[in-house]
């Protein structure tokens, strides 16, 4: 087993009256993928941006490579090498592939552009990560396919010495093909040494490409666990009731939001 | 994946320029065809050139803004309340008339009109970015305000007492036959695809008018970026003001209401996206050229002045929905 490379203890987050996050515990390792399951509005990107810096959290602490850290901004979190694939993306459509994964940071002096320099390096990511899909990295994203996008906000995730990917709900928009293609690049990130979380809802996928499994209930952990040590059924019982025979919080019914 | 290296040149011109750039060119071929005698001649062209020019200092600045999405309607006020500070300025440095002051008062005037054109951004740039309040909004509240202002300071009458100096050669003096009205507003809209195509605030520019929030997620300084974007547009129009004078041998305070729809005409002519996101200098440059040669043109060639109006709207409106059709094709491939 690796070493936790990022750790959540006892986190809470609310936005005014609304108690979203809860006590949150919840650990990454380096060279794994940790999968995230919950019902819809369980905390699941809430607990992503809180991480990432987006929200700033109420109480608790995290550690990053067990150091307590205070993340502000997802600037601030980048510096650590911890990398966020938003639900909803977030590129910018007019831009070019190049352009979007070097965007906020990128390479040249004097404020001038070094675009061969980033053309270059762009490319070189996609093909260490076995991207062949992009036919040129300088196609404006406006006009990719949905996994031709996720696959770009995955790279340009990884293009920087990230230590830590979220990724959230990466495959929730793709057909059957392309949610392999996103799969395999998960798990590829994993193999490179990352630390790597997935949220999603598919079970299948969830079983087939993580190595631990930690399930949202009501903005509650409600349990962590290696994959190989729990079922199908388990994991759907935690997701609905928080609770499947002696995993998941004792008093489920108590929890409220 | 293929090496395609995106040339300069395509960085610096955009997509949708080409088409805009024959527009023009047809142009000059059907007055050029029509009045050879009159239209392909130094003059004409030396005079499109100039007073054009003023007006493409202003298109620069407009075009940053639309790129952000934004709009600057405030700019001729801009323009006319810095023309007018300026020369109140050089005119109080030198006993109330300064005709005959020297390239002192002249640089102190200088200063003077980008200075008012900064503040008047400045202050469009804190309300829309900070404030948050729309830059439509703001900019119609500016536009009517520093002209104003600008009328309130030189009690609703035109200042002249603008230095012969300046004039003679900024305004109408020439270097190498191009007169360098003409050569300042070329370096500045140099300057200004430069800054847009090749730098990282021109790459952010487009980023924030495409998608606000990812720009703010990769730790663009979203506020900033926009503060400064409304800086530079205002800082133009002071220069813009400056040119005017020197040109007109007078800060006037009137002629310059449609200078704001003029500007955004030629900048979204030239391609540039009102959605945000999209545009270049380069078609800039085109977009504000086409009212200009249709002006001359209709007048050389006889057709009542009008019509230039009316034809530039066409060409406007055919260009929106051109931007608009191709945008509906994207989105649904
Ligand atoms: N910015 C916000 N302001 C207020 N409430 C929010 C905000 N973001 C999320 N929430 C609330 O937090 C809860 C969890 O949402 P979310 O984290 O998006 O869930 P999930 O990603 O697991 O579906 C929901 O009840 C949602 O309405
Ligand atoms: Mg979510």
């Amino acid at each position: 087993m690796s070493e936790p490379i990022l750790e959540l203890r006892g986190i809470n987050k609310s936005f005014g009256p609304v108690h979203v996050l809860h006590d949150i515990d919840f650990t990454v390792r380096a060279g794994e993928v940790t999968a995230l399951v919950g019902d819809n509005g369980a905390g699941k990107s809430t607990m992503v941006k809180s991480i990432a810096g987006i929200h700033p959290i109420d109480s608790g602490e995290v550690l990053f490579e067990g150091q307590p850290v205070t993340i502000h901004s997802p600037r601030e979190a980048a510096d650590y090498g911890i990398e966020v694939v938003y639900q909803d993306l977030a590129l910018c459509e007019n831009l070019d592939i190049v352009q979007n994964m070097f965007l906020g940071r990128e390479r040249g002096k004097y404020g001038l552009l070094d675009e061969a320099d980033m053309e270059q390096a762009a490319r070189k990511t996609l093909a260490s990560l076995s991207v062949r899909t992009v036919k040129s990295v300088r196609t404006s994203v406006a006009s990719l396919s949905g996994g031709q996008r996720q696959t770009v906000a995955i790279a340009k995730s990884v293009l920087w010495d990230s230590k830590v990917v979220l990724l959230d709900e990466p495959t929730a928009a793709l057909g059957v093909a392309q949610t392999r293609q996103v799969l395999d690049l998960v798990r590829r990130l994993a193999e490179q040494g990352l630390g790597v979380v997935l949220i999603s809802h598919n079970m299948n996928d969830v079983f087939e490409v993580s190595d631990r499994i930690a399930c949202l209930y009501l903005g509650r952990m409600a349990a962590q666990l290696p994959t190989k040590d729990v079922t199908h059924g388990q994991v759907v019982e935690l997701i609905t009731a928080g609770r499947s025979g002696d995993l998941g919080i004792a008093r489920p019914e108590t929890a409220t939001i | 994946m293929t090496p395609q290296r995106k040339s300069l040149a395509k960085r610096l011109v955009g997509t949708n320029t080409l088409w805009i750039a024959l527009v023009l060119l047809l142009l000059i071929a059907v007055f050029g065809a029509l009045r050879p005698d009159a239209v392909l001649t130094v003059f004409t062209l030396q005079t499109t050139l100039v007073e054009t020019s003023v007006l493409l200092v202003l298109a620069v600045g407009m075009t940053f803004v639309i790129i952000t999405s934004g709009i600057d309607l405030s700019v001729g006020s801009v323009l006319v309340f810095s023309g007018v500070t300026s020369a109140m300025t050089m005119n109080s440095l030198n006993g109330g008339d300064a005709t005959n002051a020297g390239w002192g008062v002249v640089v102190v005037g200088l200063l003077v009109a980008l200075a008012s054109g900064a503040a008047w951004g400045l202050l469009n740039g804190l309300l829309i970015a900070k404030a948050k309040i729309p830059p439509l909004i703001v900019t119609l509240g500016s536009f009517g305000a520093a002209l104003g202002a600008g009328q309130l300071i030189s009690n609703g009458s035109n200042v002249s007492g603008v230095p012969n100096v300046l004039s003679n050669n900024l305004g109408t003096g020439t270097t190498f036959g191009v007169p360098n009205l003409v050569i300042l507003a070329a370096v500045v809209t140099a300057l200004g695809a430069l800054l847009l195509g090749t730098t990282r605030f021109g790459r952010h520019t487009y980023a924030i008018g495409s998608n606000e929030e990812a720009a703010r997620r990769v730790g663009i300084g979203v506020t900033r970026h926009l503060m400064a974007v409304y800086l530079l547009a205002g800082v133009l129009a002071g220069l813009a003001g400056f040119m005017a004078m020197a040109y007109f041998r007078v800060a006037s305070v009137t002629g310059h209401d449609t200078d704001n729809l003029n500007a955004i005409a030629g900048v979204v002519l030239g391609g540039t996206s009102l959605f945000g996101g999209a545009g270049s200098i380069v078609g800039t440059i085109f977009g504000v050229f086409i009212p200009a040669v249709l002006r001359k043109g209709f007048v050389i060639v006889g057709v009542n002045v009008y019509w230039q109006p009316i034809a530039v709207a066409i060409v406007l409106v055919a260009a929106v929905w051109f931007d608009q059709s191709r945008r509906k094709a994207r989105d649904r491939s």
